[in-house]
């Protein structure tokens, strides 16, 4: 356990290199799938096709090939950035479908009065969705939404395992290849770093859960 | 599908028809906009010249023969990895809620631990864990073996949530009704609760074998081999130098495979939902959304939120 205590700086810099990518990749996503979740509910047939696209190829490839098309392909293609961005921009592509299906199982949980009395009173589809549909949908989405972040939380070790160096999974990665140290200690010390993230968001969303919690 | 739309808008009139229409006309513009854009980058980039394509696309290349046996070895390793962990998973996940439900609230304290551990870890970091680990311990085995290892600690917790949710779900009657005849406790959970777990979350579950589908790709990036789909498909590209082709393809066979499998659960949950789910009469809505809580706590999840 040495090894912990000697390298902890080290530890606590890769932690919050985990945080400085799960920060960048959280806003990436929730902005690209709210603007998702928007095309697949709206009037546009070709805004609802290329939403329901995107959604099925990300949904059934994984992660991994994401990153790689991110970080080998488009270099390639003269789109030459560090190594973090291309990291998150993977990221965040990847996880704004699983944004974009948490927020249309909310939208789809209200139930149809709402939009129906909504329309009733005249207003269009962006007031009903605005104004009626959304701030209802958001209380249904926060369980299924607060599982996307947690699950992209854990992914950003991923985006970590390619080398962004820095993030905890690089650290563990690190000092047990190239500096030779005992796999088991700083595996679990980054194990722990891990759930230091996860666990707390956890137990913050489901306070949340319950705050926003409504009777149907 | 379109169920959604029109409980949000009511049936355009001649202007909002008119209106949707010209929005349509200019967004497929703009996608038509953005494709060119990128069309005209590949190109320039030397991305459509034809030897970068025929040795994964056209038979006659002197590649293509070897490259598809390097494949074929990539999706065999890539499902038989996904196979191993789905049995080990289900075995050891149903042992875990049995067991739960078995044990009195304390008693089942030091599981729960264990399992919050293994769902709050990211899988890419268990299996460097078992590769990295395993080996100091004596324990000396392939590349595949970590592979599965790692995702079976991961993905047995997440199966004893799903059919954890799957037994909340069902009606309190039926265990009550097995207590009332004679059964004991342990009884009534392995003859009348878990079966029926399993049967109402059979979608929830190949949901999640999609997600160990994908899963097994990480053994690219953390492992020396296996030789699987995704690391072929590495080795391939470095061969050929064509990283957006190879990928491409790559990919592409993911989808077919996870698309097959989502297809699968979908036909199931409608046959599941026509025949009444044997017996309790569940509410197909309620149990998802109590999947989704169950596995909610540390991601994961019925819905396949995964990697």
């Amino acid at each position: 356990m040495d090894v912990l205590v000697d390298n902890f700086a080290l530890f606590v810099g890769g932690f919050l290199g985990s945080l400085k990518i799960i920060a960048y990749s959280l806003v990436g996503a929730l902005v690209l799938g709210a603007l998702l979740a928007m095309m697949r509910v709206s009037p546009i047939a070709p805004l609802r096709q290329f939403g329901s696209l995107y959604v099925s190829v990300i949904r059934n490839s994984p992660l991994t090939i994401m990153l790689f098309f991110t970080a080998f392909v488009l270099p390639e293609l003269g789109f030459n950035r560090p190594f973090f961005d291309l990291g998150v921009l993977g990221l965040s592509v990847y996880t704004a479908a699983f944004v974009c299906e948490a927020i249309r199982s909310g939208i789809n949980a209200v139930p149809a009065g709402q939009a129906e009395a909504a329309r009733a009173i005249g207003l269009t589809f962006g007031q009903s969705l605005g104004t009626v549909v959304m701030p209802q949908a958001l209380r249904t989405v926060v369980p299924p939404l607060g599982s996307v972040v947690i699950a992209m939380m854990k992914n950003s070790a991923i985006v970590g395992a390619f080398g962004v160096g820095g993030d905890l999974f690089s650290v563990g990665s690190r000092l047990t290849s190239a500096q030779g140290f005992a796999a088991l200690p700083v595996l679990t010390g980054v194990l722990l770093g891990y759930l230091a993230i996860t666990l707390p968001t956890a137990a913050v969303l489901s306070r949340i859960e319950d705050k926003v919690a409504i009777a149907r | 599908m379109s169920a959604v739309p029109s409980v949000l808008y009511d049936a355009p009139g001649p202007r909002a028809l008119r209106r949707a229409r010209v929005i349509s006309v200019v967004s497929v513009l703009v996608f038509a906009a953005l494709l060119v854009l990128a069309g005209l980058r590949l190109n320039q980039t030397g991305q459509f010249e034809a030897d970068r394509w025929s040795p994964l696309f056209w038979p006659g290349d002197d590649s293509f023969r070897p490259v598809w046996e390097q494949i074929r070895i990539g999706v065999t390793n890539t499902l038989l990895a996904a196979a191993m962990a789905i049995v080990f998973s289900l075995v050891l996940g149903t042992a875990l809620t049995t067991v739960r439900l078995l044990l009195g609230r304390y008693s089942r304290l030091p599981l729960v631990l264990v399992a919050e551990v293994l769902r709050g870890a990211p899988v890419v970091v268990l299996i460097f864990f078992a590769a990295r680990v395993l080996p100091t311990l004596g324990v000396d085995l392939s590349q595949l073996w970590y592979l599965v290892i790692g995702l079976t600690a991961y993905n047995f917790v997440v199966i004893g949530e799903i059919l954890r949710a799957g037994v909340a779900a069902l009606p309190r009657g039926q265990r009550e009704a097995g207590l009332a005849v004679g059964l004991t406790s342990r009884q009534a959970v392995l003859l009348i609760q878990m079966p029926q777990a399993f049967r109402i979350m059979l979608p929830a579950l190949i949901s999640q074998l999609v997600v160990i589908v994908k899963d097994t790709s990480l053994a690219a990036i953390v492992l020396l081999g296996p030789l699987e789909l995704l690391n072929v498909g590495r080795r391939i590209e470095r061969f050929l130098d064509n990283p957006l082709q190879t990928y491409l393809l790559i990919a592409l066979l993911y989808i077919v495979i996870n698309s097959l499998l989502g297809l699968l659960a979908t036909s199931l949950e409608r046959r599941l939902s026509r025949s009444g789910s044997g017996g309790a009469d569940v509410d197909r809505e309620r149990t998802v959304t109590v999947a989704n809580l169950g596995a909610n706590a540390t991601g994961g999840g019925a819905g396949g939120v995964g990697t």
